[in-house]
């Protein structure tokens, strides 16, 4: 039995007819050079590529980097008092601090105690700013290095050592009104 | 009465045969990586990128680097694959392109050390037949290696390519009609000296561009890469093959496309003659070919830079209903033209 289409079969709309014969022809070639022209014109635009490892598109001001641990300027003193607060707030849980008190005669913060031991894990660290936002004296910010790749995972633990370290400046900087 | 046949009427001696073919087959493959290269440069370019860049200087050891990698790769065959054939159909393809390779003639007959010389391969008397002859042998290769390959992605490709290839042969020869009724004779050399006057793509241009469309179809390039379409068919013929062989169906589509540009050259574009006139010495005649020859390239590539795949049925009707009757037409014309001036 043959089928029998019913009234909610919607009938195909197709597009108009492709228009045959030697008007056809001469329309698709000249479609043809509009396009090469088309192509053509692309040549002279020049290259938008960035060549990244020589080239580097310059990172904005507030743009969330590699973490760095601050001193103050004049005494040499770290900032970070080992309050565990960016530790608490690090919703990766990525940071690791364990406070000691502060010796009298061989300070090594600002407060009564300090970090004696302070890691960010930064295969884990998701970059989102709260350990910043969360520091009391400003003692962790976010620098502007993004190139954190590493051989193994154990070189990613970044200790406090080098959080304090001045940063190897890779990234450039955006300018004011760039 | 004059028969349209070449006119040989000089004999080479043997070492000056073996010195040309050598010298020729080094030609053509010199011309492969560069126009590798040009292609990967031009169509970055064209899309706005570099394109390669990291080996070398410029990135001109891209060819190189791609070969070696190439040739180092370990040959593997599917378990389903018919084994000799597997390995004939890439060597058909490069045979057939380097045969190809030795009917464009970069230049008239010259004096080289006492002996008359052509600077071409061979002048046979049937002039473009004979390339048809060899793209027929090289779409055995890859009929054959798609089919022995005994996978279905592959097999698709190569019954795609045995449709394509067939229909715009068809188109590709009555194009070609229409430039040796007007030169009346099938020699190739005849055919660049009958061209003094004018480069046959003026009052041929009809022809000219059947010619162009019919040829970008026969060596499988975009817009008429159906036999390979990535998209679809992940690799159509050449799906199953890696390594030398793949790399021996790579240098033998370049070497067509090298091949087809030649062609295009020397029937339409004059050969090694310059316009207006300009009639230099003898040893500059090979490099104005060759310059032919990579602008027809870079053709190739800006061509591949802008147009889209064809569809299918779009292939089809395209080659048999309106290139194969206009190209009949064009013969007509041309004929009936010829006979009116004549």
């Amino acid at each position: 039995m043959p089928w029998d289409p019913s009234d909610d079969v919607i009938e195909v709309v197709r597009g108009p007819k492709a228009a045959g014969g030697i008007g056809a022809v001469y329309r698709a070639f000249g479609e043809t050079l509009r396009g090469l022209k088309t192509t053509l014109g692309q040549l002279s635009m020049g290259v938008t590529t960035v060549s990244y490892p020589e080239e580097k598109i310059p990172v904005y001001p507030r743009f969330r980097g590699r973490h760095r641990l601050h001193r103050f300027e004049d005494s040499g003193l770290e900032k970070c008092v080992g309050c565990s607060l960016c530790a608490a707030a690090c919703p990766a849980d990525c940071i690791r601090v364990v406070a000691a008190e502060n010796d009298a005669e061989d300070r090594v913060s600002a407060g009564e105690r300090y970090a004696a031991v302070y890691e960010i894990n930064m295969s884990r660290c998701i970059f989102c700013g709260y350990c910043e936002i969360a520091c009391p004296f400003d003692a962790i910010t976010m620098g502007h290095d993004y190139e954190l790749s590493d051989a193994n995972r154990s070189e990613l633990i970044f200790t406090k050592e080098m959080l304090l370290a001045p940063p190897v400046e890779r990234t450039p900087l955006r300018a004011e009104g760039e | 009465m004059n028969l349209p046949l070449a006119a040989v009427d000089y004999i080479e001696p043997w070492w000056m045969v073996v010195i040309k073919c050598l010298v020729l087959a080094f030609v053509g493959l010199q011309l492969v990586p560069l126009v590798l290269l040009a292609e990967r440069k031009i169509l970055g370019r064209f899309q706005n990128r570099y394109g390669p860049n990291r080996v070398g200087i410029y990135g001109v050891g891209t060819p190189i680097a791609d070969i070696i990698k190439l040739l180092t790769k370990e040959e593997f065959r599917p378990r389903t694959a018919i084994g000799w054939l597997f390995v004939l159909a890439p060597v058909l393809s490069i045979v057939a392109a380097f045969g190809a390779l030795a009917i464009i003639p970069y230049g008239p007959v010259v004096d080289i050390f006492g002996t008359a010389t052509g600077l071409y391969g061979i002048d046979v008397s049937i002039g473009p037949l004979y390339v048809f002859a060899f793209g027929a042998i090289a779409f055995y290769g890859l009929m054959l290696g798609g089919w022995s390959s005994g996978s279905k992605y592959s097999f698709l490709g190569s019954m795609r390519a045995a449709a394509q290839l067939i229909s715009y042969e068809v188109a590709q020869g009555m194009a070609l009609i229409g430039v040796i009724i007007t030169a009346q004779t099938m020699s190739l050399t005849g055919i660049v000296e009958a061209q003094k006057g004018m480069w046959y793509v003026i009052p041929q241009f009809v022809g000219f561009i059947i010619f162009m469309v019919a040829s970008f179809a026969e060596t499988n390039r975009p817009p008429f890469d159906l036999t390979e379409a990535d998209a679809e068919l992940t690799g159509g013929y050449i799906t199953e093959y890696g390594g030398g062989r793949f790399a021996l169906y790579f240098f033998a589509e370049y070497l067509n496309v090298i091949v087809i540009s030649g062609m295009a050259t020397t029937l339409f574009l004059g050969g090694w003659l310059l316009p207006f006139g300009i009639d230099p010495p003898a040893w500059v005649d090979p490099f104005v070919v060759i310059a032919k020859i990579l602008a027809f390239v870079v053709f190739f590539i800006w061509v591949r830079a802008t147009l889209p795949r064809l569809r299918y049925d779009q292939l089809m009707s395209l080659g048999w209903k309106i290139l194969l009757p206009l190209s009949t037409l064009n013969a007509l014309v041309t004929a009936a033209v010829v006979v009116l001036l004549d």
